[in-house]
């Protein structure tokens, strides 16, 4: 096995808040390898969502390194983290994020738009994107005319679009019932089984039992990181 | 990401909210309509001003005799005859730039036709001032030099001049009429010519020979002339050359050296004509900087409304920054998207303005002229309002955290 495709190194990531200083998170380090299915588990408030955000390259560490597919994102500039997030990340989150007022093909093609990819073949794409998740016959549909399950289909068929190498989603059923949760979950074990790194944020430990490693954080550190059968049940 | 797709972006945007971005438009529109409507009313208008003095002649330049001094009171133009013939003689072959010459004497005269009688101004010249004043007869024949030569007792009538004496429509080529009891013979009805700016009817007066004028009207003043000379310049952009060589040729017959008083004066109808411009280049330079106001105004209010979008939208901002848009992509939209609304406000302002210039001119009938350089500048105007005013809150979104931006509700 070569480089990993995700490396933290003794990862800081410390906000000031008025006078006091938040340390979201504090020497992490740990490696993610490619085709990984991963959940991060940890109650509100234990780093998990800034881990995410580090990870998806929205925000960066304020100390040690995070490497992502061999490079050091700390000397990135705004413009080559969105790059980055445009053709190596896919971001799944819990309220969906769907544009309003624009049609589900057209969410999907949102990313190819911003990697200039021309109009025929950006249509092409995203249709092969939403046929994948299910929806190639809801593809002109407005998002305040899908489910809740519908939409976090569109938005999954999004962050697909442009082939990345991880897929994050941030508690993607927080927001479904319980059967859409399941069908929702089904789909990224069938995309996590297909090769592609998912890492999957969530509080819920019946949600993180699904993905194969589950790594737990508590106060911005990690506690405990294993395969799922194992550190579910404790 | 191409300059269409970043346009449609923009114009979709602009079409969810149609009623608020009609309004925010209205700044621009308003001043672009009034820059429109104010350069076609003022080259309207400017063009009515040249061809009021396109009706006087062209080129022209009134030379009118001096002043006398006595006592120490000094007399006006005019009060002391200064002009010879042998000055209008030299006029017409010494001075290269002039074109024609001619003597104009007047005199307030009754004119009586078989039952009608009329008080008007008598004029005693010479064929070239028709020539000079570009005046044709519409009925009959002009003067000719053989009745100048001959002292004929001919008269050309102005056409209000005629229609007092004959009525209107009436034809009174052959007619005889008398002036202070001296019968004249009407040979010609000269056109129409209109009012000059001051009010002054042209077509009340009539033409009679110089010679005859001297002989039969008004006492004669010997070798001086008891009038005005008129002059036409061969080239408009030589009419202040004419009048310089004009003034040095009679100042060297009249013997005024150094710093002499001229005895004679040298009116240059363009000069008034500039002047009268100027009343309404005041007007223009008013509602242009109205329309500056105006265009600062809409300007404001995009700004407004634009910061009111970026606000609205941040959580598009960062579902865009997310799927890979990079902060120049951001800036570009949203700056398309301020450029689109201005240029839109443009385009309606400059066809409101065209429609109300010419609701304008055709009130005051004058000829609607529209520069294409003012559409062209009204529209560079408008983009750069759009883009001036854009530019903050399109930086705005650009620099975004998108991890906030997605947060937000």
């Amino acid at each position: 096995m070569g480089d990993p495709l995700i490396e933290l190194r003794d990862v800081q990531r410390r906000y000031t808040l008025g006078d006091v200083e938040v340390r979201a998170l504090d020497g992490v380090s740990l490696d993610i390898a490619s085709g990984e299915f991963v959940a991060i588990m940890g109650a509100s408030g234990s780093g998990k969502s800034t881990m995410m955000n580090l990870i998806g390259c929205l925000d960066r560490p304020t100390g040690g390194t995070y490497r992502l597919n061999g490079s050091d994102v700390a000397g990135f500039s705004r413009a080559d983290l969105a790059h980055l997030r445009n053709k190596t990340l896919g971001f799944v989150f819990q309220n969906f994020n769907l544009l309003a007022r624009t049609s589900a093909v057209e969410n999907v093609e949102l990313p190819l738009l911003y990697a200039g990819v021309k109009s025929k073949e950006r249509r092409a794409r995203a249709m092969e994107a939403l046929a994948r998740v299910g929806l190639a016959d809801r593809f002109e549909h407005e998002s305040t005319q899908l489910s809740g399950g519908q939409q976090q289909r569109v938005a999954i068929a999004r962050a697909l679009v442009n082939r990345p190498a991880v897929l994050l989603a941030d508690e993607p059923t927080g927001a479904l019932d319980s059967k859409t949760s399941v069908e929702v979950m089904k789909l990224l074990e069938e995309l996590g089984s297909s090769g592609i790194t998912v890492i999957l944020v969530t509080h819920a430990a019946d949600v993180a039992a699904h993905a194969r490693r589950v790594i737990v954080m508590r106060d911005g550190k990690v506690i405990t990181d294993g395969p799922a059968e194992k550190v579910v049940k404790s | 990401m191409n300059v269409f797709e970043t346009t449609s972006i923009a114009l979709r945007a602009l079409k969810r909210n149609t009623l608020r971005s009609l309004l925010t438009a209205i700044g621009i529109i308003i001043g672009v309509a009034a820059v429109i409507a104010t350069v076609a009313i003022g080259e309207g208008a400017r063009s009515q001003v040249e061809e009021t003095f396109a009706a006087m002649g062209t080129n022209l330049l009134i030379i009118m005799p001096g002043s006398n001094s006595s006592g120490g009171a000094r007399g006006g133009f005019g009060s002391q005859p200064t002009l010879t013939w042998d000055d209008l003689k030299a006029i017409q072959t010494e001075v290269p730039t002039v074109a024609q010459a001619a003597p104009a004497l007047r005199t307030n005269a009754q004119l009586q036709s078989d039952d009608q009688n009329w008080a008007t101004s008598v004029q005693g010249t010479t064929p070239d001032f028709l020539a000079i004043r570009r005046w044709k007869v519409s009925r009959g024949v002009p003067m000719s030099d053989s009745d100048v030569d001959s002292g004929a007792k001919i008269v050309l009538l102005g056409q209000t001049a005629s229609d007092k004496l004959f009525g209107a429509n009436s034809d009174p080529v052959g007619q005889v009429i008398r002036i202070k009891n001296v019968p004249f013979q009407v040979v010609g009805v000269l056109e129409r010519k209109g009012q000059s700016p001051m009010g002054q009817d042209y077509d009340d007066t009539a033409l009679v020979p110089v010679s005859t004028f001297k002989a039969r009207l008004s006492p004669s003043l010997g070798n001086y002339i008891a009038g005005t000379i008129m002059v036409s310049i061969r080239n408009s952009a030589d009419v202040s050359k004419g009048q310089d060589q004009l003034t040095a040729l009679l100042r060297d017959r009249h013997r005024i050296g150094g710093n002499g008083e001229d005895d004679f004066s040298i009116r240059n109808l363009a000069e008034v004509a500039s002047a009268q411009q100027q009343g309404a280049d005041t007007l223009s330079a008013l509602l242009v900087s109205i329309a500056a106001v105006s265009l600062l105004v809409g300007g404001i209010g995009i700004m407004n409304i634009m910061l009111v979008s970026v606000t609205e939208r941040t959580r598009e901002i960062g579902v865009r920054m997310a799927v890979g848009a990079t902060p120049n992509q951001i800036l570009a939209q949203f700056l398309t998207e301020s450029l689109t609304l201005s240029l839109i406000g443009g385009l309606l302002g400059i066809g409101l303005g065209l429609l109300a210039a010419q609701l304008t001119s055709a009130q005051f009938g004058w000829p609607l002229k529209v520069r294409p350089e003012a559409m062209i500048i009204a529209t560079g105007f408008s983009a750069a309002v759009g883009i001036g005013f854009g530019l903050y809150p399109a930086l705005k979104a650009s620099r975004m955290d998108p991890i906030v931006a997605l947060r937000f509700d």
